[in-house]
């Protein structure tokens, strides 16, 4: 009986290891066949997005040419140049004032339009997000055209009107309060309003999406507990939309502080932020290997705001779960 | 008996007390949502004013349509543009729909994660950066290959849209379950028959939209387009961008009226295919 059993046993074994064996077989063919659809567009990214970012990362080792380009010599002169300037005659190493003052506007502005985008975007999405079903999606609607057309256009559009004859003036002028028109383009101020009113859908839409799972019964208990207003969205409703904030001041952080067109319209020559002094090294500056380093001490931003990111929401999220 | 009426009818003066409503909040919105479009309404006006001044209206008229239109530089961007735009955002829907298929619906593999992020990197990669390193490669192989046609802005603009193609699709198809995929298989269909006749009806709202997407994605940008670009090869942005460093005339407006117009059309179709697909 026993060895009968045994024999069973191990014949069930077998059969499961052939079976395991064909379901590996056909699991790995499955995987290959699935590799094989994705791999098209891998190469396509590779060619025109991740390896130029790992040519860049050469180029900036690398000790610039006289006429632009670069000198295939070893040099940490690209590296050193983003803080660090060298006298043209004597030599010496000091602070780059330029670079610090630029790098501290694009961090300032990006914290100052993240912050703005936050007080007026948290509003809009709560309040989108109590609008009933039929309606929510108009809403949702009107913050998502913006989204989609053109940034070059929407910073158009603020320049005509902060500018000196733009609207603005025009109405405080016609009303007489300023005898002057006030200047506002070309300024730090005109670059965060235009960011802000930029990336403020980006803001929204995250907040909307985790304020649209908020269960509104917690809320009505905290009133039943005699919370006041306030108390009722600091405690209980900033705590659970929480993870869309974090995301909505990424997704805003993250374009400001690389921005380009925006700075480059609405600040002008003089306030120059990260982006521009970037396009400035391959332009006029002709220094490639110092335009590079300062692309990926970005890139090192960016990446350390989204890690913040994955840490900060990551662990609640799945800790609910 | 007074008290007690007193205490019914307090709550009738009163506005009911709702649980869903912050004080100020609804008035930040809609603040929010006037400034988003307020913005755009001078733009727009301007771009039918019959005088040459950006700020004083003379009258209405087409005349700085009319001018744009007529304009050979405006021509020339407008054909480079949807050139780029609808073959990049074609080559990108093809490459996301197959990188979609090959990437839901399955057990976790090896290198998932590392492709996720290679399909993603261009959303999490500034702009600017992307778009100097392209320039540091292109410019290396346009001096080598003496070759300066549109096809460094299509590989560019098909390589940042995949993403954008990409998040539709992978949406619609991990919505769908893989019963029916395996009925035709047990019906006999081949892979490629399966695929044409019951995965690609089911996952075509996504791959629409998806294509939308990519088109007005490639069609807006100005970064990438404009380190990128040889020597007069500019797009509608680009040429804006250029415009908008001299003299501005309401060309300009003209110009941004029919690009607004055209996105605002792209959205809602996207927004009502959307809809149909919930």
């Amino acid at each position: 009986m026993s060895t009968l059993d045994q024999l069973a046993q191990s014949e069930l074994a077998t059969g499961e290891n052939r079976a395991s064996a064909i379901a590996d077989a056909t699991h790995r063919a499955h995987v290959r066949r699935r590799l094989l659809l994705t791999t098209p567009a891998l190469i396509v990214l590779f060619c025109a997005a991740s390896g130029p970012l790992l040519i860049m990362l050469i180029y900036s080792f690398l000790s610039a040419g006289d006429y632009g380009g670069v000198e295939w010599t070893l040099s940490w002169d690209g590296w050193a140049n983003v803080f660090m300037q060298r006298d043209i005659f004597d030599g010496t190493l000091s602070i780059a004032d330029a670079h610090v003052s630029i790098l501290w506007r694009s961090v300032k502005l990006s914290l100052l339009t993240t912050f703005t985008a936050l007080v007026f975007g948290f509003p809009t999405a709560y309040f989108i997000a109590t609008r009933p079903p039929r309606t929510r999606n108009l809403w949702l609607f009107l913050i998502t055209i913006p989204f989609w057309t053109n940034l070059l256009i929407r910073t158009f559009a603020i320049m005509e009107v902060i500018r000196n004859q733009g609207v603005i003036n025009t109405i405080l002028k016609s009303l007489e309060l300023i005898d002057e028109p006030i200047q506002m383009l070309f300024t730090d101020f005109a670059i965060m309003i235009g960011m802000t009113y930029v990336y403020l859908p980006l803001m929204v839409l995250p907040i909307y999406a985790s304020m649209e799972k908020l269960d509104f019964r917690l809320v009505e208990a905290g009133y039943d507990l005699y919370a006041t207003r306030f108390r009722v969205l600091r405690r209980i409703i900033l705590p659970l939309v929480k993870p869309g904030v974090v995301a909505g001041s990424i997704l805003v952080f993250i374009p400001s502080l690389g921005a380009y067109v925006t700075p480059r319209l609405l600040g002008g020559g003089k306030n120059m932020m990260l982006g521009n002094l970037i396009e400035l090294q391959f332009g006029q500056g002709r220094n490639w290997p110092l335009g590079a380093a300062l692309s990926f001490s970005l890139l090192i931003i960016v990446m350390a705001a989204l890690l913040i990111y994955v840490r900060g929401v990551g662990k609640p999220e799945s800790g609910h779960d | 008996m007074t008290e007690l009426s007193n205490s019914a009818q307090t709550p009738t003066l009163r506005r009911p007390f709702s649980v869903r409503t912050q004080p100020g909040f609804a008035t930040i919105a809609m603040v929010c949502f006037f400034l988003l479009y307020a913005p755009l309404l001078p733009l727009v006006v301007y771009s039918f004013n019959s005088g040459t001044s950006i700020a004083f209206w003379e009258g209405f008229s087409f005349r700085w349509y009319v001018a744009a239109w007529d304009n050979e530089f405006v021509q020339d961007a407008t054909i480079r543009s949807v050139v780029v735009a609808t073959s990049a955002s074609f080559t990108a829907t093809c490459l996301a729909t197959m990188a979609a298929l090959g990437t839901t619906r399955t057990r976790p593999y090896r290198g998932l994660t590392a492709i996720y992020a290679m399909i993603n990197q261009p959303l999490m990669v500034p702009e600017i950066v992307t778009a100097v390193a392209l320039l540091i490669l292109f410019a290396t192989i346009k001096a080598v290959t003496n070759y300066h046609g549109l096809a460094y802005l299509i590989i560019a603009h098909t390589a940042f849209c995949i993403p954008f193609a990409y998040m539709p699709i992978r949406a619609r198809l991990e919505g769908m379950d893989l019963s029916l995929e395996t009925a035709a298989a047990d019906l006999y269909a081949t892979p490629w028959k399966t695929f044409r006749r019951v995965t690609l009806p089911l996952v075509w709202p996504g791959v629409l939209a998806g294509l939308m997407l990519a088109f007005v994605i490639s069609l807006d940008d100005v970064v990438i387009t404009e380190f990128v670009k040889s020597a007069g090869q500019d797009t509608l942005p680009t040429y804006m961008l250029g415009q908008l460093r001299r003299a501005i005339t309401p060309e300009v407006h003209a110009i941004s009226t029919v690009l607004l117009a055209v996105s605002v059309a792209m959205v809602t179709i996207f927004f009502f295919l959307n809809r149909k697909m919930q």
